[in-house]
């Protein structure tokens, strides 16, 4: 597959009608490369879990268009037939909180997404074995969701949400339970996978500390985006 | 794919059984309620099988001798064998009542069989100790039941009967052990008044010119000996001949006999379908109330542990878990959840039957009847949680 990233092209979403009517999204246009990681910042109410949920295909947009790698997925409607397989295949999640499955092992976690694309159980496993361990968590594999630490659940979160190779990794605040140095190493961690998968990443963030690591931004404020470079710094 | 329901089961392995021994104690007791029906069903079945009975000839228009009073002549049994068919014909009386035993008493049922010796309708078919009753008075056999051993005293009103025998599984349709006694004796403790009212009744006829008449000496004491003495029975058993069939038997003695006649089949309808009749719709309440309180209990305990994941669901959802996968989980979390159940409550009612005072008799049917009804409710008791399951938004795990 030709890898060109994510590509938004006058978004909006618009909740309630007539007089109620609210836009939370305003001809958002956004567009990440293949192997990038930018920064999507903003103050509360300004639309970012909007903008999230209608990347992952959460909620449907009002009208614009999206496309991911060469497909389109949303032109004044859904283009996918099986939204839970888009999401499953072509988009990650990694959340503030890692959300695991308590009742599954840090592998079955990770495995858990491409066994549900019906991929056999022992290269399910494998996959997540390999991602686990270039995430540096590989000696807690078999441990369960309660006996790891945050840090270690947070990798364990990210495994998951690179195991299927997604063209788009969309995280909504990944540091925000992190001290300074773990938030750092997550957004490194981020940073290596996208260049090594070549996947584009969006992070929801209030976090000042990685703020600087962007090398570019999008704000928001009342639903309206605009881009500019960022810092880029610290990641060595 | 590996299985969510198994993995959440054996994380929470403590929940489910703890839960799953909540739900099998009430199991078991709806278990235990259907083997209490079965019990009256089957007592009534052996009380009728232990008659040794074909026939049973009763006072006309009557249910007798078990569902309503039957008396009949205990001269009529002579009339019954030389009818054509008729192999054997005994007398028996049936009474309940308080039999007293040491200084307590017990609830039997006192059975007055005639002269005859084992192997005629209405003796005990076989005894588990001692031997059958040889003389013509205060002899008894007890059922085991009764709590009697060899050589203990009985009471029956005023006089006392030694127990030479015992018996197992000889009961009434209600379950009361069986006192089979004499039948002269029998016949006596229906009728037996105590000695006041006995002169109080000679008092009473002494006073009647219709009974003592001067012209007439004898009379008086004609009369006073037919009051103190019994001559009626409960029912004649009737044992056919092979080459007979029952009605061919029982029409003639209908008929010339002016009496009612009931075949094996005619008297189980009566002890099933009327004497237990109430308590069978009582138990069928019972059960019908605690299978809809089975069922509000799994629909609870299911829709309560699937609120509990109602994150989890919303993270499966997003990352593209089916509905029906997660449907699947619920219903096989139910399911365990009643098969734990049926496994513990088939324990306990399996345990606790020989416990109870009346027979309780478990049968495969009903243990089958039973698993299946269980599942049922489980799949149907989860079909809340699966709704609630569906409408989990997935956009819950973004926040």
């Amino acid at each position: 597959m030709n890898r060109q990233g994510i590509r938004i092209e006058r978004l909006s979403k618009r909740y309630g009608s007539g007089d109620t009517a609210f836009w939370a999204l305003k001809d958002v246009n956004m567009q990440v490369a293949p192997g990038e990681v930018v920064g999507l910042i903003g103050p509360s109410g300004s639309g970012k879990s909007t903008l999230l949920k209608c990347l992952g295909a959460v909620i449907d947009p009002t009208s614009g268009r999206m496309t991911l790698d060469d497909q389109v997925i949303y032109d004044e409607g859904w283009r996918v037939r099986d939204l839970g397989a888009l999401r499953r295949d072509q988009i990650g999640f990694v959340f503030q909180a890692p959300y695991l499955i308590p009742f599954l092992d840090a592998t079955d976690n990770v495995a858990l997404l491409p066994m549900l694309a019906g991929v056999p159980n022992d290269e399910a496993r494998r996959r997540a074995l390999e991602l686990l361990t270039a995430l540096d968590v590989q000696h807690r594999a078999r441990a369960m969701p309660s006996q790891l630490s945050g840090g270690e659940q947070q990798r364990v979160a990210i495994a998951r949400g690179l195991v299927n190779r997604p063209p788009v990794i969309l995280a909504d605040e990944p540091t925000a339970p992190l001290d300074s140095q773990r938030a750092m190493a997550v957004i490194r961690i981020l940073n290596d996978m996208a260049q090594q998968l070549q996947t584009a990443v969006i992070v929801v963030t209030h976090d000042e500390k990685i703020i600087p690591t962007f090398k570019r931004i999008y704000h928001i404020r009342d639903g309206v985006t605009h881009e500019e470079a960022g810092e880029g710094r610290g990641l060595g | 794919m590996i299985s969510l329901a198994g993995r959440d089961i054996l994380h929470t392995w403590g929940k489910f059984v703890f839960t799953g021994i909540g739900l099998g104690l009430l199991i078991g007791v709806t278990l235990t309620m259907a083997g209490v029906y079965r019990g009256m069903v089957e007592d009534g079945r052996v009380l009728l099988d232990n008659s040794g009975a074909d026939l049973w000839v009763v006072q006309r228009d009557t249910l007798g001798p078990y569902a309503e009073s039957s008396s009949v002549p205990d001269d009529l049994w002579r009339g019954i064998r030389a009818m054509p068919g008729v192999v054997q014909a005994a007398n028996i009386t049936y009474l309940t009542m308080q039999v007293g035993l040491g200084e307590q008493d017990v609830r039997a049922m006192v059975v007055g069989i005639s002269p005859g010796g084992s192997g005629e309708p209405g003796w005990p078919p076989q005894l588990v100790a001692g031997r059958q009753i040889t003389r013509g008075h205060y002899e008894a056999v007890a059922d085991l039941a009764s709590g009697a051993r060899l050589g203990d005293r009985l009471k029956i009103r005023r006089n006392h009967y030694t127990v030479v025998g015992l018996t197992r599984r000889m009961v009434s349709s209600s379950g009361d052990p069986m006192v089979f006694i004499p039948l002269k004796d029998a016949q006596e403790a229906q009728f037996l008044k105590d000695n006041d009212a006995i002169l109080m009744q000679r008092r009473r006829t002494e006073a009647n010119p219709a009974f003592n008449r001067p012209a007439v000496p004898d009379l008086l004491d004609a009369v006073i000996a037919s009051q103190t003495s019994n001559s009626y029975v409960n029912a004649v058993l009737v044992r056919i001949a092979p080459e007979f069939t029952a009605q061919q038997v029982a029409e003639p003695i209908r008929r010339w006999k002016r009496l009612t006649v009931y075949d094996r089949a005619q008297m189980e309808g009566i002890l099933v379908g009327k004497l237990i009749a109430t308590s069978a719709r009582q138990i069928g309440m019972f059960l019908v109330i605690l299978a809809l309180v089975s069922a509000a209990i799994v629909a609870f305990l299911i829709y309560t542990l699937t609120m509990d994941k109602i994150r989890e669901i919303a993270v499966l959802k997003l990352i593209g878990t089916k509905n029906r996968t997660i449907a699947a989980m619920i219903v096989q979390q139910a399911l365990v959840l009643g098969l734990i159940g049926f496994v513990v409550g088939k324990i306990t009612a399996t345990f606790a039957a020989p416990l109870f005072p009346k027979y309780v008799l478990l049968v495969p049917f009903d243990t089958a009847a039973g698993f299946a009804a269980v599942l049922a409710i489980c799949v149907l008791a989860s079909v809340v949680a699966i709704r609630v399951a569906l409408r989990v938004d997935p956009a819950e795990a973004i926040g």
